[in-house]
């Protein structure tokens, strides 16, 4: 329960920590929060030669207001996304999924940045910005390149990052007035991996008809899951629980095989998706509706 | 170069250290074997169970899930610095009282994860309880007997706050 030695730098700027990544080549891994890497390492299930910390960096720890929405450094902590009063005016939907993440002794240390290129299917995070539409900007030593969410998520713990390069800023757009969101999960345990989560995003026409839907789901399949479907019938339908059990029932068929283990069975997952597409959806339009009101 | 040991320099429970560490060494292992508090247990080392539940900078987090050298600079609490003045902590005699454990193990994570907690919600229900402990696992007690302790240290701390300000008003 001891990890292997690596070689061990703790830069102060980006600048630094890319050129340590082109230096210490295939081998080395980027530290931000350790909530996931460091159980790899104590278990040896990863043996990285070199680390390079981040957590000394100041430029990756920020949140800044942009065009009404949100830029937010990659080494945001959870802790921190819970609490800021200008991620929940902008963003509830983070606010809301960041408390689902771990306990508070991980959220203390867990990051944005970290979650998002660890890349766990069950992860909370990477739905939630698949549901926002965000950006993420990736920095290498020969500069920098801007990628979509939607683009970013490659299979279980596989992302788009090439070798050189850090995540380093996640972008998110403003919403548009009359929008709302909802994140919900279940899970065994409080704290522990949901075995479904649902993050819905909800944007009323000024006829009260649904302008806009963004669903996305996690644990339910090996990446992070925009709805396309559900979303597609949802868009000019009325807010009423026939659109949610419509949306519910798209996406339980698109589900093809989620997976199963020992706290829930492939059919269970499905079903769980179901309920909680429902009441997200419910919820996110519910608070669309007050936010006008 | 990889057997560099790293100067640390830090505070635990009040008291400066200064040490030099393997870069790989976590900082439950600095605590325990390096600075010889054996209070904070080794359980998981995976972040799991929350046995070596500790304050950084009065924030919780879990020391096998933190190398030794990011808490350079940093003020580390553990389970030996709630005790002032040879006095146990409220939320120690409660757990003395109400039995709130059994083999021990998990106490010292559950204690700073509880310190935690009332410091934030000097008067939580039993399900914001249950909620704040619920990275902590105890395999003997049930967690009845934790959560009642916890509920009684709250109450005496309320209480000694409430008469710590009342005997101010008055002379």
């Amino acid at each position: 329960m001891k990890s292997a030695r690596f070689r061990y730098f703790a830069p102060h700027t980006i600048a630094e920590a890319v050129q340590l990544l082109d230096e210490q080549g295939d081998e080395a891994r980027l530290l931000a929060g350790g909530q996931s890497l460091l159980p790899l390492l104590n278990l040896r299930l990863a043996r990285p030669s070199a680390l390079i910390d981040l957590n000394e960096i100041q430029a990756l720890a920020f949140i800044h207001p942009r065009n009404g929405g949100l830029v937010l450094g990659a080494l945001t902590r959870d802790a921190t996304l819970e609490r800021d009063p200008l991620v929940a005016a902008r963003q509830p939907l983070l606010v809301e999924a960041a408390h689902y993440v771990g306990h508070p002794a991980i959220r203390h240390r867990s990051t944005l940045g970290g979650s998002l290129a660890h890349a766990d299917p069950a992860a909370e995070l990477p739905a939630v910005m698949l549901a926002l539409d965000a950006a993420f900007t990736l920095q290498s030593s020969t500069g920098s390149r801007t990628i979509a969410a939607a683009a970013f998520f490659k299979g279980p713990f596989q992302t788009a990052l090439q070798h050189g390069e850090i995540l380093t800023e996640v972008h998110l757009p403003g919403l548009p007035p009359r929008s709302g969101s909802a994140f919900l999960e279940f899970a065994r345990r409080e704290g522990d991996y949901a075995l479904a989560g649902v993050a819905a995003v909800i944007c009323l026409a000024e006829d009260g008809t649904i302008a806009q839907a963004r669903l996305t789901l996690c644990s339910v399949a090996p990446t992070p899951l925009q709805a396309t479907t559900a979303e597609a019938l949802l868009r000019g339908r009325h807010p009423d629980d026939a659109a949610w059990q419509a949306a519910a029932e798209a996406v339980v068929n698109e589900l093809k095989e989620p997976p199963a283990d020992i706290h829930g069975s492939a059919d269970y997952r499905r079903h769980l998706a179901g309920v909680l597409t429902r009441r997200a959806l419910a919820l996110a339009a519910q608070r669309a509706e007050r936010s006008h009101s | 170069m990889e057997d560099d040991f790293i100067p640390v320099r830090l505070s635990v429970n009040g008291v400066p250290h200064r040490l030099f560490v393997e870069p790989r060494r976590t900082l439950l292992d600095m605590l325990r074997e390096d600075l010889e508090l054996t209070g904070t247990n080794a359980g998981c080392e995976h972040g799991s169970c929350g046995a070596c539940t500790v304050l950084l900078d009065g924030q919780s987090v879990r020391a096998c899930l933190l190398l030794a050298v990011q808490a350079n600079g940093h003020e580390v609490t553990t389970v030996e610095g709630l005790a002032q003045h040879g006095r146990m902590h409220p939320l120690q005699e409660a757990f003395w009282e109400k039995q709130a454990l059994q083999c021990g193990f998990c106490t010292p994570g559950m204690l700073m994860t509880a310190y935690e907690l009332l410091q934030q919600n000097p008067d939580p229900t039993e399900e914001e309880i249950r909620s704040a402990l619920s990275g902590n696992l105890c395999r003997c007690t049930g967690y009845q007997h934790i959560v009642e302790a916890i509920r009684l240290a709250a109450q005496r701390l309320r209480e000694g706050a409430e008469a710590a300000t009342s005997s101010g008003t008055t002379a």
